[in-house]
């Protein structure tokens, strides 16, 4: 008999990936003031791809809870994974603090262990550190299966079939659940959510939890000493012809 | 407490230099290019370094890395468990071979195999790593790029062993110039992994064209080819002409014109080529982050306002089905 999915979404409230981030004057990081944020795109199709199962296969899936770990705007991103069709979520305040993945994998081992999930889907990595960790860090430490940067998923009773983006073209892969599934972006195109599903999201549970509620502390391992911007390119030229693009490229060695 | 904290420093800086173990990668019994960078960022850290091979194919390879100049020694495990690097079973053998001996650092290459398994082993081993470096500052500290490339931070590991990936186009690849007489020990793994993961088939792209990772020349297509016949009839006899690789923008990937593998930017490959020719590409910042790198960038777009001409050294407003075949056939 296959085991109905608990499913858990991560999610990350990230700068939103159309605009150009600013650095700081203390050249300590990115300017976050009056910025747009966003659900991190990766998160996102990590939670179109639950509902999708779940709307595939019926009756399969018992519940989908998304957690947030982040500063407490990060509601408004949970509110919306609720408008877009997950259960329930947890939001853990950090505060203003950026959490290292080894510590949101930690977090995230104690939430699995919490909501009894026995199937995580996250991004294969958030578009602000682009770190590309998380994901892989939760199932070593729960020592469950991992399939990063899916571009398709399968489910089938207790086996789960994994498509990949690996460099040079795509592999598969199988496992039995429990496991983790990071998601590329060619998974899904995550869908938008309609009003009447905003207002009915408004009613559904969003706990809110402290770290030390988990038992867990906020230790930094890494150190950033500064953030810079990266180099500049100097201005090119523009040509008007192919025959003066050629000889521009010949001038430059490029050819 | 003031003078301890001295003397430790002063240890630090004076004591033997321990090793560095960097894992080596191969494809179809080959190197691959991003571990002869990888390689290289290791030698830039200046410890003697230990390769780990694993798999049949790693077994394959020990005598070409026998001739990678800086290596101290080589351990291959031989196991066909490894074969497909699944992390499940690459990540506690790793763990081990670190925990064997005196290594402060693990240097693996930002591929698709060093992106899985890496963290895992710093979940198994409590380490915080450090993703897709671009300069070696110091023995811990490390520049890496984080907002696509918008941002580049400087950080610094406390870790007791530093694990890190290297961004292979940050770094020229090692030449095997050695004289092939490095040791090479054989590592048979103590432990279990109780991997419980399978392997089912791999789809490879296969192409005559060099590899668009590590090519010196790589031209690319975007939106501006609207279709798959056009972007191999304008994109495919430019890139013979050039012996360039092939690439795209996500655009070009995910409107069918040519396959994922290609897809150059922030979620594609991130290439350094001498030369970068994009046509048809407006340029948003998810590709720039990919190609941005590249010592000539050259663009062709019929769009005078395109980004992509903020960055290119030499930009054609052109129609690119005009220009693309007049360019291929003078070179």
């Amino acid at each position: 008999m296959s085991s109905k999915l608990k499913i858990l979404v991560p999610v990350k409230r990230v700068i939103d990936f159309a605009i150009k981030p600013r650095i700081n004057k203390a050249q300590t990081g990115v300017e976050t003031k009056g910025v747009k944020f966003s659900i991190n795109p990766f998160c996102d199709i990590a939670l179109e791809e639950s509902i999708r199962i779940r709307e595939a296969n019926k009756g399969l899936v018992e519940k989908i809870h998304a957690v947030s770990i982040g500063p407490t705007k990060a509601q408004d991103i949970l509110r919306t994974a609720l408008a877009k069709g997950a259960d329930s979520t947890t939001l853990i305040d950090v505060g203003d603090e950026e959490v290292e993945p080894l510590t949101v994998a930690k977090l995230l081992q104690k939430t699995v262990e919490k909501e009894n999930s026995n199937l995580v889907i996250l991004g294969k990595q958030a578009i602000d550190d682009d770190s590309n960790q998380t994901g892989q860090m939760l199932a070593g430490l729960l020592n469950w299966p991992q399939a990063t940067n899916a571009s398709k998923v399968e489910i089938d009773g207790d086996n789960v079939t994994v498509t990949r983006e690996i460099d040079g073209g795509s592999d598969t892969l199988r496992a039995k659940l429990p496991m983790i599934i990071t998601t590329d972006l060619r998974l899904n195109e995550p869908r938008y959510a309609s009003l009447p599903n905003i207002m009915k999201a408004k009613k559904k549970p969003l706990e809110k939890l402290k770290v030390s509620d988990l038992g867990i502390e906020l230790s930094k391992r890494l150190e950033t000493l500064k953030v810079e911007e990266p180099p500049q390119r100097e201005a090119g030229i523009k040509v008007d012809s192919v025959d003066e693009l050629i000889s521009k490229l010949k001038e430059l060695k490029a050819i | 407490m003031l003078r301890s904290s001295i003397s430790k420093r002063f240890f630090s800086s004076t004591r033997v230099s321990l090793e560095t173990l960097a894992f080596i990668e191969s494809t179809g019994s080959k190197i691959s290019p991003a571990s002869l960078s990888a390689i290289s960022a290791a030698t830039q850290i200046g410890k003697p370094i230990t390769a780990l091979l694993a798999g049949t194919e790693g077994n394959a390879i020990s005598s070409e890395v026998a001739k990678i100049p800086g290596i101290s020694k080589i351990l291959v495990s031989k196991s066909s468990n490894y074969d497909h690097y699944l992390a499940e079973e690459l990540s506690p053998l790793i763990k081990e071979v670190l925990e064997s001996s005196d290594y402060t650092h693990f240097i693996t290459p930002a591929s698709a195999v060093g992106k899985s398994v890496l963290p895992r082993v710093g979940a198994l081993m409590d380490i915080q790593p450090v993703s897709d470096i671009l300069k070696v500052e110091s023995e811990n500290t490390f520049v890496r790029p984080i907002y696509a490339g918008n941002a580049l931070a400087t950080v610094k590991s406390n870790e007791k062993v530093i694990l890190a990936s290297v961004r292979a186009s940050a770094f020229p690849p090692v030449e095997l110039s050695g004289d092939g007489s490095t040791p090479i020990e054989e590592y048979t793994q103590s432990s279990e992994s109780n991997n419980r993961t399978e392997f089912v088939k791999e789809d490879l792209v296969t192409s005559e064209r060099p590899e668009l990772g590590s090519a010196t020349r790589v031209v690319s297509g975007g939106r501006g080819l609207k279709n798959k016949e056009t972007f191999e009839k304008l994109i495919e006899p430019l890139a013979s002409k050039l012996n360039a690789a092939v690439g795209a923008s996500r655009v070009a990937v995910d409107s069918g014109f040519c396959d994922n593998s290609l897809q150059v930017g922030q979620t594609g490959k991130i290439v350094a080529p001498e030369l970068y020719v994009a046509v048809g590409i407006s340029g948003a910042i998810q590709h720039l982050a990919g190609m941005k790198d590249a010592k000539t960038i050259v663009a062709i777009n019929k769009d005078p306002e395109a980004p992509i001409f903020n960055v290119a050294d030499i930009g054609l407003v052109a129609d690119i089905n005009e220009a693309v075949p007049e360019l291929t056939e003078k070179l």
